[in-house]
């Protein structure tokens, strides 16, 4: 059984705050670190690959070489192989782009079951694992908060904003985790000075028959227009409860403001 | 024809608020706005569609769509816009719409932009506006060719009271690729279970040391249900055994960015502060005036929460059923 | 009314951080030359391990499979150091004998330099004492510098493991064969986690100790061995990094407000303020631990000092971008262990104490250190030898006696506690020990433990300025800027008693910068004794609460601060 996870690499928060002492000048570069949603994405893989007691988990991710030391940390964590797609020509990218590279990348490896985290922080919407499973033309599951494997169907808990719903999906499929999923475990000792010796791969665009003109900026469908700053916070309201009618000025607060 | 198609959810034979609000936004655009409704037995709610700016609304009924399942609608979807070459699609963020649309996307090769709070035209091109690093900047977005494809974030819009326009219904041949149906779902959410996550709710009622014990948490929770949202709880609390630790809104609990977040009882000490301080407004209600709660808080009240909370509650109850 | 901190020390008993390995022989992860501490000490080790190994491939195969790793508590190297800094680039030259300058992860050279005595208006310059002259010496971020000295390891070799605490001395027959790493995800009472994994036992050929000031398992080693029959002393360094819009143009260092130099308060310390490039600035205040009162707290008197004009005239216009808190051992020669090493180990920098106080110096020292003792484990593991046949690694302490660290800090070595008899006595003290190049005085001076010093509850505090968020800090924001992640729900890490006389509350809530203690409720009408409070996880890891009465064990890895480059 052979489980693909996708990862994304995502910047350390703080490392904007370094100065390089060659430049010395404000490093932006920094490290990433694992995106903290793909972990629970990559300890469930590890788990079904543990429960039916045989299998190969491989890491699937696009971003610039540096991302290895980040795909490091999965193989830390037990996954057997690393796949990292750097291109300068995918840099870039947006959805259209991303999901097109990541699913040919993906077909290469032919798994069984291909498992996503839930969002990459600020910036990724719920949406790549839609795009990816139309792409593979394989059946969804997504927001799965539990995940059952028997006679070739995966079993889910999808958590919706009205509940949970069981889904069944056969597989091949896609199965885009929730955080609820599971607890991500710490990597052992011995999973992290192994995991240097597992295999990395480094694929171009061309391994993948990816054009450039479908990657990066070529490739993407939207793009990023201007910055601005956004309304300020403005004052406080102040409301201090005398005659006991709080409860009402509150009401006409939030219904002025449209929440309610 | 060209225009913009709304896909509009429905959830128990009611399109769903979100959907409704985002109609009227696309209506408002200048162009045509048309909706799309897919499920089983949803006919009925069309009729309603045109009051909110809809000048067709198509029909997707059949019984392969009864689940709420996101593949088979973007089968139905993509068959329609390239059928009317739509210029964009709008859609009002769910769990299933955004499966929809980002589906869409890469059927169709569409650019999709997402978490966005509004959109307008300038110079005869669409273009969006979203927050981005934790709402700390607004980004406009525009898409470069093919239809425009966007997500915008719940609660963007308000959906009017409803006009006097009326839409023609066109009912749609449903054709599904095979693998669009392998999900199935064996079965269905019925309930509210204690409402979403905290971190996907608009709305969070938190409770901290205030309080006073953990039986009010059950006060909160009330509100917090009667305002479809999540109830969450500060660190002292939770180290205290008062809240599951999966509930706490902090530095290290969750960070929370709703749209209304309502702190009861809470001081508002940074370590807070940083898990919540770019929800949309900021509701506080703390006996003491001089919590720190209230000094980045929208409305800072002041008063007792065991006696206003309850209040509050009932007053939304009211207002939601009339 | 005064207490002791020292009468309140919690139960604590070193054996319990020694033990045999436990994990079956195969699941023991082997490897050649350990060291413990990813800091520029035990990465200076490394990468002399390193490049010796180049030269004699032969011991390479003796090392085995991994032949040098570095174990960092930290997420990683940098995470947990802290420093001004001002180094002198004389162990670099050495490490790193073919780069330049230029190649060096140092940030610029010291041009000008000036020393201030403050008064709570004024600031008045004097004359720099000759243990100060920083000239052929470079500002460097200590940070950036542990993440370089890293990268360099790796290119030759060495595994560097982060998020990864040396919990336990691993010894069999009073032979030190490795250490034993912490536990993750066990919970706030040790129970044990969904995600619980155990430590490993990790066994080495040779032990080398970097862990820095307030070394966990150096402290064990210490007390083992009987090693340490002088006391240290520690001093506390908060510190800060602000955008400023003017650059700074010299290395500032002062002395005197917001300080008290009467002899009953013993306050010994400074500020410096330091140029990191164009457009920032370094900003710390260190001040020794065995004061008296107990409402002194560092990172107030930095805030405080931040408001004096001469200060603010460097930081108006700009913006505080980081924080953190460290301790540095200040008690020099006259604290230095008995020896150095041990049967299967040796204990390098600020961890044996390496470290010149009048000079602000130690970066060097540490790392000069380390290169010794990688030179003496090599030789030691060389066929017919290992690190724990009898006399194996005495050289190490030979070598360190004949080289410019020994040297140095027996020069200089009455200078600290020269301090203890108020600034005025204390500096001509310390002015005759200087020019008589250490002859002066006759009779080495004493030292005592910080938590001997008795304290009281005086009126420091009254004066701290209250945070206004933009020149002036609370405590836990300052925490939150120091990317201090640690689980609430982690175990704690620090030792301490719960009930103790109030003044020893009070000294512990106002010494700690990050606010781990608070007192709890009213003093027991007997004996004025109070409940403290204890928020682990708010911890830096400064290592303050083990010089005044607590103790700091090992946490779990990867918590703590993440400092980016301090």
């Amino acid at each position: 059984m052979k489980i693909a996870v996708c990862v994304k690499e995502v910047p350390d928060a703080a490392a904007a705050r370094r100065i390089d002492p060659q430049t010395k000048r404000l490093d932006r570069s920094g490290d990433g670190v694992l995106n903290e949603f793909d972990t629970h994405a990559l300890e469930e893989a590890l788990r079904v690959k543990e429960g039916s007691g045989e299998g190969e988990v491989v890491v699937l991710c696009v971003a610039p070489e540096r991302a290895m030391n980040s795909l490091r940390k999965a193989l830390a964590m037990g996954a057997d192989r690393a796949v990292l797609v750097a291109d300068d020509a995918a840099a870039g990218s947006d959805l259209v782009a991303t999901a097109k590279i990541l699913a040919r990348a993906i077909e290469r490896e032919s798994p069984d079951l291909v498992l996503v985290g839930q969002q990459g922080g600020d910036s990724d919407g719920a949406v790549l694992w839609g795009s990816l499973a139309e792409r593979l033309r394989l059946p969804l599951v997504s927001q799965a908060a539990s995940l059952e494997l028997s006679d070739g169907k995966a079993r889910s808990k999808r958590q919706t904003e009205f509940g949970y719903d069981v889904l069944e999906a056969p597989l091949p499929c896609v199965v885009a985790v929730s955080d609820a999923i599971n607890e991500p475990r710490y990597p052992s000792l011995k999973g992290i000075m192994g995991a240097k010796k597992k295999p990395q791969e480094t694929l171009s665009l061309d391994d993948l028959d990816v054009d450039a003109a479908e990657a990066g900026e070529a490739g993407s469908r939207t793009e990023v227009l201007a910055l601005t700053d956004p309304p300020s916070r403005g004052d406080t309201q102040r409301i201090e409860d005398e005659g006991g009618d709080s409860a009402e000025k509150i009401v006409a607060y939030l219904a002025e403001q449209k929440l309610v | 024809m060209p225009g913009t198609l709304v896909y509009v959810e429905d959830h128990e034979g009611e399109a769903t608020k979100g959907s409704l609000g985002v109609l009227g936004k696309a209506a408002s655009l200048g162009g045509e706005a048309a909706a799309v409704l897919c499920g089983s037995g949803i006919a009925p709610i069309a009729d309603s569609l045109g009051a909110h700016g809809a000048s067709t609304v198509y029909v997707a009924d059949d019984a392969a769509l009864e689940s709420p399942l996101p593949q088979p609608r973007v089968d139905v979807l993509a068959k329609l816009v390239q059928e009317q070459g739509f210029d964009a699609v709008f859609f009002a963020s769910s769990v299933l719409s955004a499966d929809v649309a980002a589906g869409l996307s890469a059927r169709l090769d569409a650019g999709l932009n997402w978490d966005l709070t509004d959109v307008e035209e300038q110079e005869g091109r669409l273009v969006g506006k979203r927050p981005a690093l934790q709402d700390s900047v607004l980004v406009d977005v525009g898409w470069t060719e093919g239809p425009a494809l966007a997500l915008f974030r719940t609660g963007s819009f308000e959906p009017g009271e409803g006009g006097a326009g009326t839409a023609a219904v066109e009912t749609i041949d449903v054709s599904l690729e095979d693998f669009s149906t392998k999900t199935a779902m064996v079965e269905r959410a019925h309930e509210e279970k204690g409402g979403p996550s905290i971190e996907d709710a608009d709305v969070i009622v938190a409770g901290g040391r205030g309080l006073g014990e953990p039986e009010r948490f059950s006060l909160l929770e009330d509100l917090a249900k009667a305002l479809g949202g999540a109830v969450a709880a500060t660190r002292a609390v939770v180290d205290a055994g008062w809240y599951p630790y999966a509930s706490q809104v902090g530095q290290t609990g969750r960070t929370v960015s709703p749209k209304l977040y309502l702190a009861c009882g809470i001081s508002g000490a940074i370590q807070h502060k940083v898990g919540m301080q770019s929800a949309g407004t900021i509701v506080a209600i703390n006996k003491d005036p001089n919590a720190p709660i209230f000094e980045y808080s929208d409305l800072a009240v002041v008063g007792d929460l065991n006696e206003i909370v309850p209040k509050l509650t009932e007053l939304v109850r009211q207002r939601r059923q009339s | 009314m005064t207490a002791r901190p020292a009468d309140f020390a919690p139960p604590f008993d070193a054996v319990q951080f020694v033990t045999e390995p436990t994990d079956p022989p195969d699941e023991r992860i082997e490897v050649g030359a350990l060291v413990v501490g990813a800091g520029p000490g035990g990465l200076a080790a490394a990468i002399r391990l390193g490049q010796l190994l180049e030269q004699r491939p032969e011991l390479r195969e003796r090392l085995g499979e991994i032949p040098i790793a570095v174990l960092e508590k930290g997420k990683a190297p940098g995470a947990h150091l802290l420093s001004g800094a001002v180094v002198n680039p004389r162990a670099f030259r050495q490490l790193f004998p073919e780069l330049v300058a230029a190649d060096l992860p140092l940030i610029a050279p010291v041009e000008h330099e000036g020393v201030y005595f403050l008064t709570r208006k004024r600031a008045q310059r004097i004359p720099a004492p000759p243990t100060m002259w920083n000239h052929g010496n470079y500002v460097a971020s200590l940070g950036e510098m542990g993440r370089w000295l890293a990268e360099r390891a790796e290119e030759l070799g060495v595994m560097i493991v982060p998020e990864t605490a040396a919990e336990k001395l691993l010894v069999t027959g009073g032979r030190v064969v490795g250490v034993r790493t912490g536990d993750k995800g066990r919970g706030k009472h040790a129970e044990k986690l969904a995600n619980y994994e155990p430590g490993s036992d990790v066994t080495a050929r040779v032990t080398i100790l970097a862990e820095g000031t307030q070394g966990h398992l150096t402290g064990i080693a210490l007390q083992k061995f009987g090693l340490a029959s002088k006391p240290q002393v520690w001093a506390l360094g908060v510190k800060e990094v602000w955008e400023v819009p003017r650059p700074l143009y010299r290395v500032i260092h002062t002395m005197g407000w917001p300080l008290r130099g009467a002899r009953r308060y013993r306050e010994f310390g400074g500020s410096f303020i330091y140029p990191l490039g164009e457009s920032r600035v370094a900003i710390g205040m260190v001040v020794g631990l065995d004061y008296t009162d107990a409402t002194l707290s560092v990172h107030d008197l930095l805030q405080e000092l931040k408001g004096h004009p001469f200060v603010r005239a460097i930081l108006e216009g700009g913006k505080r971008i980081a924080w953190g808190a460290k301790t540095i051992p200040e008690g020099g020669f006259l604290s230095l262990p008995d020896s150095l090493s041990f049967s299967g180990g040796m204990i390098v920098g600020d961890g044996a104490g390496l470290v010149n106080v009048p000079a602000l110096k130690g970066i060097h020292y540490a790392m000069r250190s380390g290169m010794l003792a990688a030179e003496t484990a090599l030789d030691a593991i060389r066929p017919g030898q290992t690190a724990w046949t009898p006399g194996a690694l005495t050289g190490y302490d030979q070598a360190l006696r004949e080289s410019y660290v020994w040297k140095d800090l027996e020069r200089v070595r009455n200078m600290r506690p020269a301090f203890k008899h108020g600034f005025v006595r204390g500096a001509v003290l310390a002015g005759a020990a200087v020019t008589s190049l250490g002859h002066l005085p006759p009779r080495d001076l004493k030292l005592e433990p910080d938590a001997s010093v008795s304290v009281f509850i005086g009126d420091r505090g009254a004066t701290y300025p209250a945070p206004d968020g933009q020149l002036s800090f609370d405590k836990l924001s300052s925490v939150y800027l120091s990317g201090n992640k640690t689980r609430d729900d982690a175990p704690s890490h620090i030792a301490v008693r719960r009930q103790v006389r109030r003044e020893v509350a009070e000294a512990w809530v106002h010494m700690c910068p990050a606010q781990v203690y608070e007192v709890a409720g009213d003093a027991s009408p007997a004996g004025n004794v109070v409940e403290v409070e204890v928020t682990a996880s708010n911890c830096v890891q400064c290592g303050a609460i083990s010089a005044k009465g607590g103790r700091l064990l090992a946490a779990e890895g990867g918590s703590g601060p993440e400092y980016q480059s301090m």
